[in-house]
């Protein structure tokens, strides 16, 4: 166990920044300016490290549990954009208040996002977080990739020399890093004890005072309305980028195609309504599906899909006057493509649930990408027969 | 609770290697299990997401599952690549749909 001490971070601004016992920080000396260490971030020190433990294994960051403004508004960015992709903290040892050698140690995932939360769900207690090195990763994902898995904590505890920071040989993991992690193994190779802390990080308190009990509530995932509309944003964007932008080019390219080139005029007016059709499939089956997930009648997502498509399709057609006129190709072309589309795009969403496993995602495959690839190669007959009898062809 | 398709889990559990130790109930996110008379059973089988838990924290080899991701996206990518089904559909090989 190695004294600990308080140190000031105005004094120690770089020390807190970039070393304490995080990954590549040289760790040999108790000297805690390290100007030479050079891990990811070497800008200014983060906001959310207000000071340092000087220890004999280096300098250990303590660290905020209050989330400020700008924590918040990342937390936005990364549920809507890429900016997720890299929004990583340094792997390590960070305290929280003031530890002690017979502290708990909380494991969580360099992903800042899982971060900011287990240190806000930690306010008033004096713990230890060690970090995983996860890729920028949050701990289910990260636990099902295996990078936060047994071989990384037995490394980190062994990296971060936590043996020598705390008397106790016990690491409280998430419960879902539990897919990553063989607690046994871990007891094996690195002497310390794995406890499987709660689902959900609000619970560590009442699990730590009902003496780390946690009870079946805390153990269980749930898939609430709220958890499920914060992840609709990664449906619709990949939708609206990979997909959309080929489709809206083909029906601007029917619609506008004539035997002697394309007309603008004709796309765009003969093209919109299929356009929004298209928007309607891609709200019908990203957002719409996920969000009523639980009161769509089965249980296949190709099937919920396919149900919200073909009601919003319905739901189209009757609130916008589509230019059926005779030609009911098109009203076939409708009906066949937008319920599939929608359908197709409810169940990308199997990748976002917390109940869908792989067996079941491989048996809709097997069944529904048949069905996909004939309705869109019966789409494409269905266009071409419209524009055939367009042209006054057949 | 919500519950996927029936009857396709691949969840096993070999009683005999069973010690009831209880460490499976403690690890599911899903209630898949109870332990009665010093053994675990299988609550609801249709409850599992096949995500290795158990198995990984079984120190007796009592349990088996064909662990993998549940995303139709991975599953999608890897019969177009030939890989095998991990996160990371957008291609940019890391992260993706995961934060």
């Amino acid at each position: 166990m190695s004294e600990l001490k308080f140190i000031k971070p105005g004094a120690q601004e770089k020390a807190s920044a970039c070393c304490g016992t995080a990954q590549s920080a040289p760790q040999s000396s108790p000297d805690v300016s390290c100007n030479t260490c050079s891990p990811v971030r070497t800008e200014a020190r983060p906001a959310w490290i207000t000071g340092a433990l000087a220890s004999d294994i280096g300098a250990i960051p303590i660290i905020s549990t209050d989330l400020v403004g700008s924590d918040y508004w990342e937390h936005i960015k990364c549920r809507v954009s890429d900016f997720r992709n890299n929004y990583a903290v340094n792997p390590g040892l960070y305290a929280v208040g003031a530890p002690d050698g017979n502290s708990d140690v909380f494991v969580s995932a360099n992903y800042k996002l899982s971060f900011d939360v287990l240190r806000k769900a930690l306010k008033g207690l004096n713990a230890w977080v060690l970090v995983l090195d996860t890729k920028g990763i949050n701990v289910w994902c990260a636990a099902g990739k295996g990078t936060f898995g047994t071989a990384e904590l037995t490394q980190r505890i062994s990296v971060t020399k936590l043996a020598r920071v705390v008397e106790h040989r016990r690491v409280i993991v998430p419960q879902l890093g539990a897919p990553g992690i063989s607690a046994h193994i871990v007891k094996k190779s690195s002497g310390f004890k794995v406890s499987y802390g709660p689902v959900r990080a609000e619970d560590i308190g009442a699990y730590v005072a009902s003496g780390y009990k946690a009870t079946k509530e805390m153990r269980t995932v749930k898939f609430p309305l709220n958890d499920r509309l914060v992840l609709t944003p990664m449906e619709i964007n990949p939708a609206m980028k990979k997909y959309y932008p080929w489709y809206a080019l083909i029906i601007l390219a029917v619609f506008g195609l004539r035997p002697d080139g394309i007309l603008f005029r004709d796309a765009v007016a003969g093209g919109l309504p299929f356009l929004l059709l298209g928007l309607t499939a891609v709200f019908a089956g990203a957002l719409v599906t996920p969000l009523l997930l639980p009161f769509i009648p089965f249980k296949s997502f190709a099937i919920k899909g396919w149900i919200t498509g073909i009601l919003f399709t319905v739901l189209f057609e009757r609130l916008i006057a589509m230019p059926w006129h005779s030609i009911s190709t098109l009203r076939f072309f409708t009906y066949l493509f937008f319920p599939l589309a929608s359908s197709y795009i409810a169940l990308q969403f199997t990748g976002s649930t917390t109940f869908t496993g792989m067996s079941g995602v491989k048996k809709e495959l097997r069944i529904s990408l048949p069905l996909y690839i004939a309705g869109v190669a019966a789409s494409i007959v269905l266009l071409t027969i419209h524009k055939l009898t367009e042209w006054r062809l057949i | 609770m919500m519950k996927y398709l029936s009857n396709t889990a691949s969840l096993e559990l070999l009683s005999e290697h069973c010690t009831g130790c209880g460490r499976c109930l403690e690890v599911c996110p899903h209630e898949v299990f109870s332990v009665k008379e010093g053994k675990a059973l299988i609550l609801d089988k249709d409850r599992c997401m096949e995500c290795g838990a158990c198995v990984n924290n079984c120190a007796f080899g009592a349990l088996k599952v064909d662990k993998g991701v549940g995303c139709a996206a991975a599953l999608i990518n890897s019969m177009i690549t030939g890989g095998e089904p991990t996160c990371g559909c957008s291609g940019n090989g890391e992260t993706s749909c995961c934060g």
